[in-house]
């Protein structure tokens, strides 16, 4: 199948390991991976923090630079929430009913990086090694928008040597919630407060999520504590193979490769 | 004069058509119609055999620390009522019987024990009752309610409120699966008191205590009909 | 709408600060031990009780297998009622009269609190007792009442205890769950003058019961408000736990119910679906112990005089806008308080409102037609938690979105608020973002410009200004050398697809590290 990547601004610009990842996988199971570099950004940010009018010329964007793209592929959970909660009221916000037809046409053929997998690709078992114990955050958009559910933990279940732990209060928000992590920061830091002391008392070695937003946040205290818990998107876990193993188990992460010396 | 209560009285319809954006005489006409097409996919029958009915009955009376006694014919109800009194008695320090309100059958009350009539009692009478025993319109089994409405047998809403002990008699033909069928039953014109279980608060660190205001023991009587 | 400054005013006592001020002195109240996971004891008592009816609710919701069928009849009901609320409210008035019942209209606060004096006046009480009452807390009835020498008794026990401490409520199904037992034990033994009460819950409760007893035989007025009204009865309902409601509904001479205009409903019947959903989302119960339902002024049966006041205050304008209007739906089960983790965390008195939690951050500010709590919709992460558990579908998120938009549009209108650091940062992202070429570019001088804050662990450490809020508990990754756009670039023709095999492997990228 012809998958074309929309990586989101944020993954482009500070986790570019996530989009190798997610086109390391497709690519191992056959498909053909697409990146149309016009692409900018979903217009989450601008929405959710009330500047509607200035996100309609970021979705607007989105919405032509995809037009013709068979199946769009995103490894964010919020930023297709963000397509499928709200580009509908966007477009007729904007009484514009050739961009509402367009999102349309468009919606059904954005998937989430694992809702891809298993829902329309049928695949649970990529073929992924990792041998680490391994706790998974069901972020808020994940769980709450697009009802994967049980499909993470699914894949996660089918990576040869991956250890999976429980994470208590797995279902509460850590806090980020884009520009809320600013504008109510005091909030936003207890409540990750609570999700961090979740994530040490799981035991856990890597937490992982399918939105690095909210890895990002949380491995932001986790490491600000020099707690040595790593933060690795899920489509990473996926990349590493059997074969490979070596230099996956090397190269997990970004923020694995910035540890302080103990 | 004008009176302002009219005035407010149209200034809020008022404000309310214009927000809506349309007159009051459109809402009322198309009320019904759009009312009839409400979604009600939620089930307001329940197929149960009466036996999962009546022990749901009992497990959900069990939860709320209400007494059951069950006994097999409305015949039985007296030798019930004054099993109950006797035992009550014995395990009071204060002397212990039970008012009615006007409407019991007299053939409930057992003949050796004295049944004051509740409805003529005055309010600091009435807190002197140590028990009141009533009938109910219907109950539930789901959530364990026994639903009284003003009527004969069932009393004025205070009888069932102030005294510190409660007995209430349902035969098992009154006992619905759910909410909805209760509704059904209902009369909705006369006034109406839901009870499921003692009254109750979990206003002090989400510990349930039994009994705070209304009566703190409440039995149920379930006869079989 | 204008709001209202007169003595006894909510203005007085809320809304004065903004909710991230409030939350942060929230948080920082009774400083805790040095772990930054040691919660205050306030912050205990709040995730403790929050915690127990969220698992009591999640019980109770997931046994009944049509929970979701009877979330949609009461979403549908209720937006059914608002769109024909003038209708439904004259229907009530009809049938409610003929009853014996009198209405009265109210179209702000200052009129609810003359009504209330009015109706109180002939027969000059000392004292009245009340049933708890959001609608009574949102017009400060109880401060106005006490101007006119006039005590109200709370008779909830939670609202006693809030009242005894001069505290203010802090959820609208508990309004004490921020307070421990202890707490309330000192509390009653002052009021109560009984020095030796134990702080056994039991104790505690049994002491409420003797206190007000006496109340409930001889007060003379009860003021309550009510759950749902119903139009083709003229009906009241109004459902409880303790008794005080029923002892206030049903024993004095007058009964006064201020009722907002919003809680009608058409049928008596539609009740079948209000009191299996909202028993089981506001304390966890299958049933809550006690439920009246009546009309009028029932020969012999309660109270001789039964007013109710409806109150608009500020409700009728919500109306005309189509997509916040489905916060009237809101059945006050506070079901959105427990399940929400900004509400975990501050509890309810950050909210500087009648109404707190994520209800609260939609319609405080609605109430005030935008003019007043525009903080409050930012209360929020968006997590939806609220909306997964309300039981009439209000679809939290979504309002407080819409109503962020109306509040940047408020501020896009001056010139301080155009001018604003939020605005021209929020403009120059909308700038970049929406064009294909800017957004690399300001990537690629960003990569060069962050430097300066990079420590040498990698990670960015201290912002300046809003962005400090991040930085004060939280590292921020830096951005690495190479995006992933300028990898692909790079490592795969830009015209042509990647194809299993045929270009390099990702990993082999020397530059995917940054230490």
């Amino acid at each position: 199948m012809r998958l074309s990547l929309f990586i989101t601004c944020y993954n482009d610009a500070l986790f570019p390991q996530t989009g190798k990842a997610v086109v390391r996988v497709l690519e191992r199971l056959g498909h053909t991976v697409e990146f149309r570099p016009a692409q900018t950004c979903c217009g989450q940010m601008h929405w959710n923090t009330g500047y509607l009018r200035e996100s309609l010329p970021i979705l607007r964007h989105f919405v032509h630079v995809f037009a013709d793209a068979e199946t769009i592929v995103v490894p964010s959970s919020s930023c297709v929430a963000m397509m499928r909660d709200h580009y509908t009221k966007a477009a007729q916000m904007d009484n514009d009913p050739a961009l509402a037809r367009e999102v349309e046409l468009l919606l059904p053929r954005v998937f989430e990086f694992s809702e891809l997998l298993v829902r329309r690709l049928r695949v649970e078992d990529v073929g992924a090694r990792f041998t680490h114990k391994v706790a998974y955050h069901p972020s808020c958009h994940s769980a709450r928008s697009l009802h994967l559910d049980e499909i993470p933990l699914h894949l996660l279940r089918r990576v040869r040597g991956l250890d999976l732990v429980p994470l208590a209060n797995s279902q509460e928000c850590c806090g980020f919630g884009g520009t809320f992590a600013i504008k109510n920061a005091d909030v936003s830091s207890a409540m990750l407060a609570d999700k961090v002391r979740c994530v040490l008392n799981s035991g856990t070695e890597v937490l992982t999520a399918v939105d690095n937003s909210c890895l990002m946040h949380i491995h932001g205290s986790l490491h600000r504590q020099r707690t040595h818990v790593r933060a690795v998107h899920l489509a990473e876990i996926l990349a590493c193979s059997e074969d490979e193993s070596a230099l996956a188990a090397d190269q997990h992460f970004t923020f694995a490769s910035s540890e302080l010396p103990r | 004069m004008t009176n302002p209560q009219s005035n407010s009285r149209q200034l809020i319809l008022d404000r309310i058509a214009a927000a809506l954006g349309r007159d009051t005489a459109a809402a009322a006409s198309a009320a019904p119609a759009d009312y009839a097409a409400l979604p009600r996919d939620y089930q307001t029958a329940t197929p149960a055999q009466p036996a999962q009915r009546i022990q749901k009955f009992l497990d959900r009376l069990h939860e709320y620390n209400a007494e059951c006694m069950r006994v097999g014919s409305e015949s039985e109800i007296a030798p019930a009522i004054a099993a109950t009194l006797t035992t009550r008695s014995q395990s009071s320090p204060t002397p212990f019987w039970l008012a009615v309100p006007s409407g019991i059958p007299p053939h409930w009350l057992p003949a050796s024990f004295d049944f004051p009539l509740a409805d003529p009692l005055t309010l600091d009478e009435l807190n002197r009752q140590p028990g009141i025993l009533t009938a109910c319109s219907v109950a539930i089994a789901e959530t364990g309610s026994l639903v009284l409405q003003s009527a004969p047998s069932q009393g004025l809403r205070r009888l069932t409120l102030v005294p510190d002990f409660h007995l209430c008699v349902v035969f098992e033909s009154q006992l619905v699966s759910a909410v909805p069928e209760a509704f059904a039953r209902l009369n909705p014109d006369l006034p109406t008191t839901f009870i499921s279980g003692p009254s109750a608060t979990a206003d002090i660190e989400m510990t349930r205590i039994k009994g705070v205001h209304g009566p703190r023991s409440l039995h149920v009587l379930l006869v079989a009909d | 709408m204008k709001r209202e400054t007169q003595p006894g005013q909510q203005n007085q006592h809320w809304n004065r600060r903004d909710f991230p001020e409030a939350a942060r002195q929230a948080l920082a109240a009774q400083p805790a031990a040095d772990s930054p996971f040691e919660h205050s004891q306030t912050r205990r008592n709040v995730r403790h009780a929050t915690d127990v009816i969220q698992a009591k609710r999640n019980a109770v919701t997931a046994e009944l297998h049509e929970w979701q069928a009877l979330r949609r009849a009461g979403a549908a009901i209720r937006a059914h009622t608002l769109e024909h609320l003038d209708h439904y409210l004259l229907e009530f008035e009809a049938n409610y009269t003929r009853r014996g019942g009198r209405v009265h209209w109210a179209s702000d606060a200052a009129e609810a609190r003359r009504l209330v004096l009015e109706i109180l006046a002939p027969h000059a009480p000392r004292e009245v007792i009340k049933v708890k009452t959001m609608t009574s807390e949102e017009i400060g009835l109880n401060a106005c009442l006490e101007d006119h020498g006039i005590r109200p008794i709370e008779t909830d026990l939670a609202e006693l205890i809030v009242q005894l401490g001069h505290d203010r409520p802090s959820h609208f199904v508990a309004p004490a769950l921020h307070i421990s037992r202890g707490q309330v034990r000192d509390l009653f033994a002052r009021a109560m003058r009984q020095p030796n009460l134990t702080d056994s819950p039991d104790d505690l409760v049994a002491a409420a019961r003797g206190y007000l007893r006496q109340k409930f035989l001889t007060t003379p007025v009860a003021i309550s408000g009510a759950n749902f009204l119903l139009a083709d009865t003229g009906g009241v309902c109004i459902v409880e736990s303790e008794g005080n409601g029923r002892m206030c509904l049903t024993l004095p001479d007058v009964l006064i119910s201020i009722v907002g205009i919003e809680k009608v409903l058409p049928r008596f019947q539609d009740l079948e679906v209000f009191l299996q959903t909202l028993p089981r989302s506001a304390t966890g119960e299958r049933m809550n112990p006690y439920n009246s339902i009546w009309s009028g002024t029932p020969t012999g049966d309660g109270p001789r005089e039964f007013h109710v006041i409806l109150l608009d205050n500020g409700r009728s304008p919500i109306l005309a806008d189509e997509e916040s209007r489905q916060t009237l739906r809101c059945i006050r089960c506070a079901a959105c308080l427990n399940a929400c983790p900004v509400y975990h965390q501050t509890g309810g008195h950050a909210y500087e409102s009648v109404y707190a939690g994520p209800i609260g951050a939609i319609l405080t500010p609605q109430l005030h037609s935008m003019h007043a709590a525009q903080s409050l919709p930012y209360a929020s992460s968006l997590c939806g938690a609220c909306y997964e558990v309300c039981p009439v579908e209000i679809n939290i998120p979504e309002v407080l979105i819409h109503l962020r938009s109306q509040v940047v549009q408020q501020q896009q209108s001056t010139l301080t608020g155009s001018l604003g650091l939020w605005n021209l940062a929020m403009q120059s992202a909308a700038f970049l973002m929406r064009d294909s070429h800017r957004l690399p570019a300001a990537v690629h001088l960003a990569q060069r410009l962050q430097s300066a804050l990079v420590s040498r662990n990698g990670f960015i450490e201290w912002l300046p200004g809003p962005l400090s809020g991040w930085t004060k508990t939280r590292d921020l990754p830096a951005l690495p050398a190479e995006s992933f756009r300028d990898w692909w670039q790079r490592t795969r023709s830009a015209n042509s697809p990647s194809s299993p095999g045929a270009h390099p492997n990702p990993e082999s990228s020397t530059e995917q590290r940054h230490d």
